[in-house]
């Protein structure tokens, strides 16, 4: 499929030193596989920009759909999408269980998102009524992990 | 030679494998995850074979499952890129078990080098200097550690690398929480947890030497410096070192090639050191024994295609390059533009990609897997892209970079590019040769 990559970081250099010394502002080329524009930068007083866009590449839908959460105000909601814990480490016990009290800045959980560890932090005061989001499972961002009462 | 190559990566470096592989006319077969079924080195190699789904631990760090997927394609070497597998001794083994060639260093190197311990202990017999600290297997003897080196300290994973499961700890009262989150980053990262102690050195400077062996023979393609880091996550990279005396960048790399010789290194490596900003002395921090992500800064340089040299030797090939012919020329200096926030403490930041307008030419590389329409997936790590400046002298590299810089246009999700064009700006960056601590002391 693809012993003919298109064009390699040299082929782009040479082609960016032709828009550069000439009196055009860009190249837009486009093929069945891919389209390419190189053009002098917005706002940059010097270079060039390439931008890609390849037939058949695009998302596989994710986990990352932002749903839309109902604002509760006694929710504790996932700062960021990943994987959320309720422990430190598998087998440990849970940072919070039903009926603990706790403080804005007590750490109730951990969402692991792209390999780094982070602490979720309750952000309010209060006794946790409710675990709504299982061990080990994928959040969405500003999804409600924990009812506070 | 190498017939069919199994990539068992993924993001920029899978695809900066399969260009240089197919350019040398091997087949590429990709192992994806079903986050990454439609990404760019998907559609760039020749092959893909599907290992599993989103989460590294299902797919990307599966043993079993990667190993398969290349016995299946018939494959007669696997590359395994940065991160992931690529250090893992029981996945070389299991490689070796099929009959298949690993792109990689001796299996006995891997867990000399992987355990970081043990890599202390061959640094050491190699006549290499080392930080105070060591070992510390259970909660008690960290603690034991901890109260015989004194604080700041550092915990690092035993089976560490990238910065993945190291923290630093101020504050005797704080070593406990500290230390279970970064055994769980050392779990979630490597599948192990075992963490070790070491001297926080606040003025050091982290400097590097890229080595080639063949398991007789062995070379350094000069340093690098990697100062500039945040959460132990490299930033900026360059080559060479600057701002250091001739004949102490010559100490270092002698230091760095003695140990290459000392236990047979074969293939692509980097010594890590830990240089005194003040007075050049240095320490050995460990060993990669794999391709590094600021490669490309080496290879600027030098001229050396460092994928396409792991690639010969690992074909059973003898090194091709002496000493004297590695002649660096000019100055090369590497960004990582990150999917980061910098409005929340540069928290990741997974998301659709809308517009990927990257920099473009003379003296500029750019090596990504991002273009419009991209999904960045939150299961691995948040780098989007690195771009790469070439010039004969530091002080144009900068200017180039700048200007690169200014040109770069991500929209989709945040990223680190704001951050980067700060540092360009800095007068001490200028200068060249600052320490670990240079974040901090960042103009907003």
């Amino acid at each position: 499929m693809s012993d003919d990559l298109p064009l390699n970081a040299e082929d782009i250099a040479e082609i960016a030193a032709i828009i550069e010394a000439s009196p055009y502002r860009e190249l837009d080329l486009s093929t069945r596989r891919f389209r390419l524009r190189l053009a002098r930068a917005d706002g940059a007083e010097t270079g060039l920009t390439q931008e890609w866009q390849w037939a058949g590449s695009g998302p596989e839908a994710v986990v990352t759909a932002e749903a839309e959460h109902a604002a509760d105000p006694d929710a504790v909601a996932a700062p960021l999408p990943g994987t959320f814990y309720h422990a430190p480490q598998p087998g440990a016990p849970p940072f919070v269980t039903v009926g603990d009290e706790v403080g804005p800045e007590t750490v109730v959980g951990i969402v692991e998102t792209m390999k780094l560890m982070n602490p979720v932090h309750a952000g309010l005061a209060g006794t946790v009524a409710e675990v709504l989001a299982p061990n080990a499972t994928m959040v969405a961002k500003g999804q409600p992990l924990f009812r506070l009462a | 030679m190498i017939r069919r190559l199994f990539i068992a990566n993924r993001g920029e470096i899978a695809l900066r494998v399969i260009r240089t592989a197919q350019a040398m006319g091997i087949t590429t077969v990709l192992g994806v995850s079903s986050a990454d079924a439609a990404s760019l080195p998907a559609l760039m190699a020749d092959e893909t074979v599907l290992l599993g789904p989103g989460p590294s631990s299902q797919s990307y760090l599966a043993i079993d499952k990667v190993v398969a997927a290349m016995v299946s394609a018939d494959c007669d070497a696997v590359h395994p890129g940065y991160g992931f597998l690529s250090e893992n001794a029981a996945f070389a083994r299991a490689v070796a078990d099929a009959g298949i060639r690993f792109v990689g260093p001796d299996i006995k190197t891997l867990e000399g080098m992987g355990d970081k311990l043990a890599a202390r202990a061959l640094a050491l017999e190699a006549g290499l200097p080392v930080l105070p600290g060591g070992e510390a297997a259970t909660r008690e003897a960290v603690h034991a550690r901890a109260a015989e080196i004194g604080y700041p300290l550092l915990l690092k994973a035993v089976a560490g690398g990238g910065g993945k499961g190291m923290r630093r700890v101020d504050r005797a009262e704080d070593l406990d929480t500290v230390l279970d989150m970064a055994q769980a980053e050392a779990q979630a990262a490597f599948g192990n947890s075992a963490v070790y102690v070491e001297r926080f050195v606040a003025k050091g400077r982290h400097v590097e030497v890229q080595l080639l062996g063949d398991g007789t023979h062995a070379i350094h393609l000069g340093t690098r410096d990697c100062s500039i880091q945040r959460r132990f996550q490299k930033l900026v990279e360059e080559a060479p070192a600057p701002a250091m005396p001739e004949a102490a960048r010559a100490g270092i790399e002698d230091a760095a090639v003695r140990l290459a010789r000392h236990i047979g290194y074969r293939g692509a490596g980097t010594a890590e050191f830990l240089v005194d900003a003040t007075d050049f002395s240095f320490y050995f921090l460990e060993l990669n024994a794999r391709i590094q992500v600021e490669h490309p800064v080496t290879e600027a340089i030098t001229g050396v295609d460092l994928v396409e040299q792991q690639l010969l030797v690992a074909s059973g090939k003898p090194l091709a390059l002496t000493q004297a012919m590695v002649r660096p020329f000019g100055h090369a200096i590497e960004v990582r533009i990150n999917a980061e926030d910098p409005s929340a403490d540069f928290r990741p930041a997974p998301g659709r990609i809308t517009r990927a307008a990257w920099p473009a030419g003379t003296g500029v590389r750019v090596d990504t897997h991002i273009s419009a329409g991209g999904e960045v997936p939150p299961f691995y790590d948040s780098l989007l892209g690195k771009l790469i400046v070439h010039a004969p002298s530091r002080e144009e590299a900068v200017a180039r970079l700048k200007a690169a810089l200014a040109g770069i246009r991500i929209e989709g999700v945040p990223t680190t590019a704001g951050l980067h064009a700060r540092i360009a700006a800095d007068p001490r960056f200028a200068l060249g040769g600052v320490d670990t601590g240079f974040l901090t002391g960042l103009a907003e």
